[in-house]
């Protein structure tokens, strides 16, 4: 038996033994994602269980380095854990703005210190973190914001306001963009700090979505301090830090582009029926799904395209826009079928005949995937700048 | 197998590019088309393509050829379509020889496909009878008589049709037009008594023929496997032909895309250059954003074609429609963006587009595709 056999039999035989019975239930909303942190939200008791098992192994993100809590597996290794967990429908141990975006920024930009501080309760699903970037002003144009950070010597003290930060209410710490000069162009004097939700002076007010919940929040600052240990990068050189950030969080909602387990035609023809030919019944209906399944699947060749030429040294620029634009309008194109398809039931919004409403309440939060992280238009001016080189 | 082309693959890519833009490229069509040429394409440059080994490609060695996929073969296809080469690779290399292949017995495979792999002998498939691609209408007759056949009837679109040296015939020998079962494949000599060959001008310029059969005699050996049984083999054929054409597409679009990003870089309006208009800068980071969907879709259906994945048909169907619907918006927009100078004919973009739509029709086009998508999808 080659290594990766043998580390896919023991793999699959751990699996069995430590996958508990209701992480192999498929997720059917975000509730039932796990996110951990100091007081995390618990919809099912063995989620923690299986996050804590998990993460004793590293797996909870096993492509990051040992010494940080991570698996220290390599990409064909990552895989076959991927497969295995598939083969059993394990959901995915821990869900976090730490995992797909804080941690690949401190990787690559933090000190060492900073590294075994942060990584390790990350990976244990202890520390839940959010993302204070957009401002009342400052949105699309993120580099135009104000929250200003003023030189203490060992710390700073922090005043402003962010908006739409997901999650606020419930995280731990936050990786947050603030002013530290206001002399240059916008783009310089950005800097990118960490700090608790705990300390004195920040506060949270969270604000409804038109999907019914209160993911995201209005957050403020009132002389918050901030120890400059927590300075990730040079002062005043932060902005390239939180483009390389986003550059993860776009591929992170990009995922959402992919296509469902049971296709969107066959759940049509079960809820709609069939012609005597045995087609969808309705033609109009049936070439809109069409469609939309053939650009699912070419946008699932490209992610595999795209990493596999990663891997060979090849590589295309701005990917992570491309995937951000296309995966977030494939995901609102699926949504809006769903309703199509279900019809009354998918416009149920509360109650067991509706399943508690999550077909339209996935539809209405589809909405908003392409305006976090970057809206859509904002994703094709950087193809048309940088990767076509049209004029400004 | 990982979705990345191999470096002996991107080698031959750059050599196809190469001997296609300098030897075969946008003037030699405009060239033969102003001349009025008969066949549509150069025997001089066609000897140059056989000189490169390309019509072995995608030949297994057994006969003669190179064994090196049709991944490969599509990587020279898609240069074909940057370029708008008009060479009989569509007609022989990836139509004609697959259906020798995928059709023919083995003592026909034995004495055809190492001429074809050499490129000395051009054959070509006589399929399509009325205004749209349906193979299993077809009502071309073949009679049983005696020890042999006898066809009656009429094909149309048979790409360089006047060059072939042969015809693969798709002719009815049971059922009735709308069946699947009773077709069977000939193997018809172009000189044959009986044939005529008639040359037909479409808009791409390309050389086509419509065929009519008076009464051909053929004898019984003309058959190509078992009679009746033709629509298995037809059925994969076309599959390879549509991703062959899928990837001559994809390198039209691209082509013709950079064409016009060039040119949103270059003409000014309004003291500007129209290419800062975010109006025009959406539309081309869209058109980029499905290109990229086009090549994966291209690359991934290929690799199924040499790896015998039993969704081949699916795959076929999915590159063939994704690639029509790219290649229409992006020669649509091509000439959207040049303006008035888009409509003439001495700017090349219409070249592009004359050739899309007809590669697009060919074989099926993006309705065809789409629908026959969602029926191999279960719906
Ligand atoms: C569900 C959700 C979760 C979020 N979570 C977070 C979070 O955790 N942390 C955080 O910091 N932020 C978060 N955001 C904020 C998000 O990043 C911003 O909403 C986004 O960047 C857009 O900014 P804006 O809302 O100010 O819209 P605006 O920038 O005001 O945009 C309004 C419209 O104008 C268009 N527009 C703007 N500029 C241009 C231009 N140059 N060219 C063409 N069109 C343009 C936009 O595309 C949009 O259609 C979240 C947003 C949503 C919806």
């Amino acid at each position: 038996m080659s290594k990766l056999e043998e580390f896919r039999a023991e793999t699959r035989a751990w699996l069995e033994e430590n996958c508990p019975p209701a992480m192999r239930e498929p997720v059917r909303s975000f509730e039932d994602l796990y996110m951990g942190g100091r007081n995390p939200e618990i919809a099912h008791p063995e989620q923690k269980v299986w996050c804590d098992r998990m993460a004793a192994r590293g797996w909870t993100v096993p492509h990051w380095p040992r010494e940080y809590g991570g698996g220290g597996l390599d990409k064909e290794e990552c895989k076959v854990l991927q497969q295995e967990m598939a083969r059993i429908n394990a959901r995915r141990p821990l869900d976090s703005f730490g995992i797909s975006m804080l941690g690949p920024a401190l990787l690559q930009f933090g000190n060492e210190e900073q590294k075994l501080e942060h990584l390790p309760p990350i990976c244990r699903g202890e520390i839940r973190w959010c993302q204070g970037y957009s401002e009342p002003n400052a949105g699309s144009d993120l580099a135009s914001l104000q929250t200003r950070a003023e030189d203490q010597g060992d710390h700073y003290i922090i005043n402003g306001q962010k908006v739409w930060t997901s999650y606020a209410d419930k995280a731990d710490w936050i990786f947050c963009l603030v002013r530290t000069d206001n002399s240059g162009s916008k783009h310089e004097g950005i800097s990118f700090v960490l700090f608790d939700m705990d300390s004195p002076g920040v506060s949270t007010r969270p604000i409804r979505l038109i999907s019914g919940s209160s993911p995201f929040c209005e957050t403020f600052f009132d002389n918050v301090k901030a120890d400059k240990r927590n300075l990730v990068g040079e002062e005043g050189k932060g902005w390239t830090i939180a483009k390389y950030l986003l550059t993860h969080e776009r591929e992170m909602i990009s995922g959402f582009g992919a296509a469902p387990k049971k296709s969107l035609g066959e759940a049509a023809l079960e809820t709609l029926g069939a012609d005597a030919s045995g087609r969808l019944g309705n033609g109009i209906l049936r070439h809109t799904i069409a469609q939309y399944q053939l650009d699912a699947l070419a946008f699932a060749a490209t992610m595999s395209r795209v990493g596999d030429e990663a891997k060979a040294g090849q590589g295309l620029g701005a990917a992570s826009s491309i995937f951000k634009y296309y995966g977030t309008e494939l995901n609102k194109r699926r949504n809006e079928l769903n309703i199509a398809i279900g019809g009354e039931a998918a416009l149920g919004w509360e109650g067991e005949a509706y399943n508690g409403g999550v077909t339209s309440r996935d539809w209405l939060r589809s909405k908003g995937n392409s305006i976090e992280g970057g809206t859509s238009e904002v994703q094709l001016n950087i193809i048309a700048k940088r990767v076509l080189g049209l004029p400004d | 197998m990982a979705l990345v082309l191999t470096e002996e693959q991107v080698m031959l890519k750059e050599s196809a590019a190469g001997l296609l833009a300098e030897k075969a490229g946008v003037a030699q069509l405009r060239a033969l088309r102003d001349a009025d040429d008969e066949l549509g394409f150069s025997r001089d440059v066609w000897q140059e393509v056989v000189a490169m080994g390309w019509p072995g490609i995608a030949v297994a060695e057994a006969y003669g050829g190179l064994g090196y996929g049709y991944t490969g073969l599509g990587l020279v296809l898609e240069q074909a379509g940057r370029h708008l080469s008009p060479t009989p690779l569509q007609a022989s290399v990836l139509v004609g020889a697959t259906a020798i292949n995928e059709l023919g017995s083995e003592a026909q495979k034995q004495a055809l496909l190492p001429a074809l792999a050499a490129g000395e002998v051009l054959v070509s498939l006589a399929l399509q009878e009325g205004a749209q691609h349906a193979p299993e209408q077809t009502a071309l007759t073949a009679v049983a008589d005696g020890d042999g056949y006898t066809l009656t009837g009429n094909k149309i679109l048979v790409l360089d049709a006047l060059a072939a040296d042969h015809f693969v015939v798709i002719a009815r020998t049971a059922g009735s037009a709308g069946d699947s079962e009773g077709l069977t494949a000939f193997l018809v000599p172009a000189e044959a008594k009986g044939l005529t060959v008639e040359r037909r001008s479409m808009v791409d310029s390309r050389g086509v023929g419509a065929l009519r059969f008076d009464g051909l005699r053929l004898d019984a050996d003309a058959v190509m496997g078992e009679p009746g049984q033709a629509w298995a083999g037809l059925s994969r054929t076309l599959d390879i032909a549509n991703i062959g054409l899928a990837s001559e597409l994809l390198g039209l679009a691209t082509e013709a895309f950079e064409l016009t990003v060039a040119y949103l870089k270059e003409r000014k309006q309004f003291g500007k250059l129209i290419g800062s208009f975010q109006g025009l800068q959406h539309r081309a980071a869209e058109l980029f954003a499905e290109l990229e969907l086009a090549r994966s879709i291209v690359l991934q259906a290929l690799q199924a074609i040499d790896a015998d994945d039993p969704e081949l048909p699916k795959l076929a169907s999915a590159a063939k429609a994704k690639l029509c619907e790219v290649a229409q918006r992006a020669t649509n927009e091509g000439i959207q963006m040049h303006g008035g100078i888009g409509m003439t004919d001495e700017y090349d973009i219409g070249l592009f587009i004359k050739r899309a739509r007809v590669a697009q029709h060919c074989f099926g086009d993006y309705n065809y595709h789409l629908d026959r998508f969602a029926r191999l999808s279960g719906f």
